[in-house]
């Protein structure tokens, strides 16, 4: 596109008290060539708008608005089809740095500042072009679903009744899964009192006759290739071998030699084909697999099996009589509740919710609301089967029935034949065939006996993905999710706003895989992923990102001819979007990417980058800062490169604006998509252009990252901690490059650390490079 | 060969009534698969209660976070239209047509907004601030809170005809204030609703034995996100009401309404959690500080939260008594409150004297007392009945069930996808 540029500088919101708008005018435009500039006392006015919108009609198509931050009046600086740049001279000068110059005052620091800003923003927008949307050569809309369970049933229900195809693969020979074996089910409406019949029959019909669906027992999928709305998925049956069976990273140990050092490339590629002999790599497409366009995870869980000797004071694997609850409704299932040692009626049973002794109230491994619920419906099955004589006690230290499902435990109470009570089970015993349960501190007193029948242990619910990747990603970062150790090998989200946020696009997890949940949890969770399945088959066929850029059209271009294979970008990318091939150079899957520029940030040769947002655009922003030195003036004031998150640093700095905060005028800021993104060849050339000091502003990293891309600020710290060594061999101090975490509520925070830095760098004297 | 398989043809618009975290999910979830939404709000601004919080347990975050990625999609998205100070009075029609009528209530500051909070400055009233349960006051042209989105300052209908309110209009220099401003009614034809209405905190003067609103240094737990919260009336500062002391002891009634048949009678599902954060709260200001916390069961389930509940086992400041608070009495000399109770266990009467109470009120959702306009089925408590078989209006979140948010996340989205199911069944 040629651009014809348009420059406006606003007026309003207290700009002209501290910047000379004029003298703006005068100086930065003509230096970089523009003529086209104006100035109103409020752009965002009818009359203001009107001026840019004719300038738009006559050609103007590159517009550069300084005024209030970009993150209001959106919708008003909204041109289709226009390149806009906003200048943030409104939060970011004019309210956090006035008043303006004084008489006497050697120099106008914020004049300064707000030409700086201006001059990087023109610079900018000559720099970047309109995106044109990613589109894929073959699409689909079918959605895989993996498990046939209650979960995987419903989402591919509901994911047909919108009007999409799935299809349901099922590693059983029969859908249905645990709910098919249940004796009855939690109630799935209110009042949450009663037990219902289980419904997984119903489910099963209504997906066997739906036209939309297609449903393959006995299979597993053995490899997911490709990229959202254009998957290849190769099925096999349970334990087969194929060829395209993915391949699995070599494990650690196997990448190091017997000192510990780590195999040059070329052997550790030989190890790795050697590990997967027999299997094609990720980047062949199996000729045979079938088209998918987005992936429901509903592969569920399995019961905990407890280890031996593990619960050994409850008697568990000395006993016959002590079962898991798992195990119980087995049992239930087929017939009367009896005693598995002899098969005699079980008419006195003890269920015990938590394993601790009087030591720790915690429930058994991987337990949940779900386990105190079920506990409460197989005490129902005593007295279903016994109604005369037959006795449940449940000793629970905290009955976890959260929400409306208080009432099934309000209806449980009712019963006068169940027995509840806060107890820590110590020990159980046998005698004869007769078990004794004791517990202690219990509403009932302080030490209770209780001769028991059968004693039931409430066991936790382990997600299938404990056990094995499942999803087989044929992609270079391995075939399972990352980090769900995190929370404890589940499938969910970190982020509590968005709980489908995986780090794989386009696969998304329902059910008890991402958290143990009730059949009605179940079902909506199962909805609500079957949405975003589908939602991102539509994203990827319209060329726009997903969360949490949603409908960015971007996307990163490489430049291949100078690769160097370094491998850098494909095993940073927090979702997994790339792929390398056998010499290592990257094939990007863009439907997988989420558009945060980690790749841009992790690549030393500095070949990636968007449309909009390029080693180049941000580069050349960093180069528009002018850097005083002791030519111009005695006491030449410092320059200090800050780049900021734009999803919470930015924010927060914008409201410290609102609050009128004021904060060192030093520093010179550039928004960045996420810290992951920061290439370090920015700060090396605002050091090297007699920068004094380069700070970070992001979000927090760790168990609890904020990150929006989850591990841009934590790749962003490591890049920073290696420039240090860098730094050192220039004789610079490596304190002159610091991260700093910022939520992003902490806008009464930023000044100070703002200032705080500053002051450091003041500390350490002026760069030595200045005037260079 | 492209397996192209045509998308389900679908038409017709989604209207979510809330702008709260649900009604926020759901609009921009149905939004981004393509279809037109409009949030009707009955407040001056989006984020509902959850822009209320400090932060979410147990990751211990701002919500703003999440809030400010919401308000961009809904920025980037064209498909999406907001509705502040409007409420939904009617709905008529079926399933796939429904004609709803929205009234919007004078903002009294229009579109000209550019937020310089010149009238702010120039207001002379002060009214109280019901963001932050009138702790504290704001002026009459204020911003509901400092990231409120829509970034527009609101009038309060108090001062319109005074002369503060001509002071207010004389200081914006952008021709923002419209003091004649009236109630408008618009008419929206929908394809299907999502209800997200949302929930309120229980009202605890309502609990009698409690001594809510009669002892000054009782709060309830949202007062406490207000109080911890950086924007809040003490700026994060946690300090009791009475004489803004930074407390020593601080007792936690949980349950307080909630699991009771006298008032709710349901499970209010965030309580124990909250409280828990807000020992978490307490502890990074007053490492010292004794939290006692009263429960019946400490609900906290699943690895997550079980987890979280662990890292407060261990505090020798933090003690957990299994009891139900019977009777509060104030020392009315110091402001100290005694909260008296039954330890469950042991059977034993605990008198603990403390400076501060924070009773853990529940949620009741807010169609309990204000009746929706619609044809919608209820429970005893007013949460919403799903009716799936029917079609066409769906609750979200907590207009349906007391929930989280994670839990509320969840739902939304899947009613998002049923709202659309009935855009497709058309």
């Amino acid at each position: 596109m040629q651009k014809k540029f348009g420059f406006y500088i606003c007026e309003g919101c207290g700009i002209k008290d501290v910047i000379d708008v004029k003298a703006l005018l005068e100086n930065v435009p003509e230096e970089e060539g523009h003529s086209n500039c104006k100035t109103h006392a409020a752009f965002c006015s009818k009359e203001g708008l009107e001026i840019l919108k004719k300038d738009v009609a006559s050609g103007v198509n590159t517009l550069i608005i300084g005024a209030c931050s970009r993150r209001v009046n959106y919708d008003i600086f909204r041109f289709p089809g226009c390149i806009v740049e906003r200048v943030n001279l409104r939060e970011q000068v004019a309210w956090t740095h006035g008043p303006a110059k004084k008489e006497g005052d050697e120099i106008d620091h914020v004049q300064m500042m707000a030409e700086d800003y201006v001059r990087m923003g023109m610079i900018k927008a000559g720099k970047i072009a309109l995106p044109e949307p990613y589109k894929l050569d073959a699409f689909t809309r079918k959605v895989l679903v993996i498990g046939g369970g209650v979960t995987g049933m419903t989402a591919a229900l509901e994911a047909a009744a919108a009007g999409y195809e799935c299809t349901i693969v099922e590693k059983a020979g029969r859908l249905g899964g645990w709910a098919a074996e249940v004796r009855k089910q939690l109630p799935l409406d209110w009042p949450y009192e009663s037990l219902q019949a289980p419904m997984a029959g119903d489910l099963i019909a209504k997906c066997e006759k739906n036209p939309k669906i297609k449903v393959k027992t006995n299979t597993v999928v053995a490899r997911i290739a490709g990229q959202p709305g254009d998957f290849t998925v190769s099925f096999k049956k349970p334990d087969e071998k194929i060829p395209f069976d993915v391949p699995f990273p070599l494990p650690p140990e196997m990448r190091v030699d017997e000192s510990g050092k780590e195999y040059d490339p070329d052997v550790l590629r030989q190890k790795y084909l050697d590990y997967n002999q027999g299997r094609e790599d990720i980047l062949t497409f199996d000729p045979n697999g079938e088209k998918f366009g987005a992936v429901v995870l509903a592969a569920g869980w399995r019961p905990y099996e407890p280890a031996e000797g593990e619960f050994a004071h409850l008697g568990f694997g000395k006993f016959a009589d002590v079962v898991t609850n798992a195990q119980f409704e087995k049992m239930a299932a087929k017939g009367k509740i009896t005693r598995p040692s002899d098969g005699l009626p079980a008419k006195s049973v003890v269920f015990v919710q938590s394993p601790g002794k009087d030591e720790d109230d915690s429930d058994f491994p991987y337990a949940s609301s779900v386990t105190s619920l079920v506990a409460l419906k197989q005490a129902k099955y005593v007295r279903e089967d016994y109604p005369e004589d037959g006795k449940s006690f449940i000793f629970y230290q905290h009955m976890r029935t959260p929400g409306l499902t208080e009432n099934f435990y309000k209806a449980a109470q009712q019963d006068e034949g169940l027995f509840l009570s806060k107890g820590a089970v110590t020990t159980v015993a046998q005698t004869g065939k007769t078990l004794t349960v004791t517990a202690k501190d219990t509403l009932l007193g302080p030490e209770v006996e209780v001769k028991a029948d059968l004693v039931v242990l409430a066991t936790g619910m382990v997600p299938a993905t404990k056990d094995d990747p499942i999803v087989n990603l044929a992609y270079r970062q391995g075939p399972a999710f990352r980090d769900i150790g995190l929370f404890d090998s589940y499938v969910d989200s970190n982020f509590i706003c968005f709980p489908y946020e995986t780090q794989r696009t386009g696969i998304y997890a329902a059910g008890s895989i991402r958290r143990a949940m009730t059949m009605e949890e179940s079902m909506t969770d199962a909805a609500g992923a079957a949405l975003k399945a589908i939602q991102c088959v539509e994203s990827a066929n319209r060329g726009v990102a997903v969360h949490p850029r949603s409908g960015d059209m971007t996307f990163p271009d490489f430049f291949f001819q100078r690769c160097t294979q370094c491998k850098r970008c494909t095993e940073e990318c927090p979702f997994g979007a790339l792929d390398d091939d056998e010499r290592g150079t990257p094939k990007p899957n863009p439907t997988r990417c989420r558009r945060c520029g980690t790749c841009m940030g992790s690549c030393p040769e500095r070949i990636i980058g968007f449309a909009d947002y390029n080693i180049d655009s941000i580069g050349s922003m960093v180069k528009a800062i002018k850097v005083p030195s002791t030519d111009d003036f005695d006491e030449p004031p410092l320059r200090i490169l800050v780049l900021v998150c734009e999803n919470d640093a930015y924010p927060a700095l914008d409201m410290a604006g609102f609050s009128k905060l004021n904060y060192n005028h030093q520093i010179r800021i550039i928004p960045v998509r996420c810290l992951g993104s920061v290439n370090v060849i920015w700060i090396k050339d605002a050091l090297s252009q007699g920068m004094d000091g380069a700070m970070l502003l992001g979000c927090k990293h760790g168990d609890d990252y904020q990150c929006h891309f989850v591990k841009g600020s934590e790749l962003a710290s490591i890049r920073m901690n290696k420039i240090g060594e860098a730094l050192k061999s220039l004789a610079l101090e490596k304190e002159r490059v610091v991260q700093k975490e910022v939520a992003i509520d902490e806008y009464d925070k930023v000044p100070q650390i703002i200032n705080d830095f500053v002051a450091e760098i003041e500390a350490l004297g002026p760069s030595p490079f200045k005037g260079f | 060969m492209t397996q192209e398989q045509g998308a389900a043809r679908a038409s017709g618009s989604i209207m979510v009534v809330g702008g709260g975290i649900s009604g926020l999910t759901a609009a921009l979830e149905a939004a981004e698969v393509g279809h037109e939404v409009f949030i009707v709000e009955k407040l001056p601004y989006l984020g509902g209660r959850v822009s209320q919080l400090n932060n979410y347990f147990p990751k211990l975050c701002p919500p703003t976070c999440g809030l400010e990625i919401n308000f961009r999609r809904i920025k980037d998205n064209p498909n999406i239209k907001v509705f502040t100070m409007a409420e939904v009075t009617k709905v008529t029609g079926t399933p796939g047509n429904y004609e709803t009528t929205v009234k919007i209530s004078p903002r009294y500051v229009n579109d000209n907004c550019t937020a310089c909070g010149d009238c702010a400055k120039a207001s002379q009233t002060e009214i109280p601030n019901e963001f932050n349960f009138g702790m504290d006051k704001t002026k009459a042209a204020y911003l509901p809170y400092p990231m409120a989105f829509p970034l527009r300052y609101v009038i309060s209908p108090q001062v319109i005809g005074t002369e503060d309110a001509k002071r207010i209009k004389e200081a914006c220099k952008y021709n923002a204030v419209e003091l004649d401003m009236e109630p408008k009614t618009i008419k929206l034809p929908v394809a299907s609703i999502i209800w997200a209405t949302g929930w309120q905190p229980y009202d605890a003067t309502k609990i009698d034995n409690l001594g809510f609103g009669r002892h000054k240094n009782i709060i309830t737990n949202m007062m406490m996100e207000r109080l911890a919260s950086p924007s809040g009336p003490t700026k994060g500062n946690i300090v009791r009401p009475s004489d803004q002391k930074a407390p020593e002891s601080i007792a936690f009634v949980q349950c307080a309404g909630s699991r009771d048949e006298n008032h709710l009678p349901y499970c209010s599902y965030i309580c124990c959690m909250a409280s828990l954060k807000h020992v978490a709260y307490i502890r990074e200001l007053y490492p010292k500080a004794k939290c006692h916390i009263f429960y019946i069961d400490l609900r906290a389930p699943g690895n997550r939260y079980e987890k979280f509940y662990k890292k407060f086992k261990d505090d020798p400041n933090t003690v957990f008594i299994k009891g139900k608070v019977a009777e509060v009495l104030e020392d009315t000399a110091t402001g100290d409150i005694t909260v008296v109770a039954e330890n469950a266990v042991t059977g034993e009467k605990i008198s603990q004297k403390v400076n501060m109470v924070v009773l853990a009120t529940g949620m009741e959702p807010s169609a309990a007392e204000t009746k929706l306009p619609a044809d919608l089925k209820f429970t005893d408590d007013g949460f919403i009945l799903n009716d799936y078989a029917k079609g066409g209006m769906f609750a979200a979140g907590c207009a349906a069930k007391p929930a989280d948010v994670v839990s509320s996340n969840q739902h939304a989205t899947g009613m998002a996808l049923h709202a659309i199911q009935t855009l497709v069944n058309r």
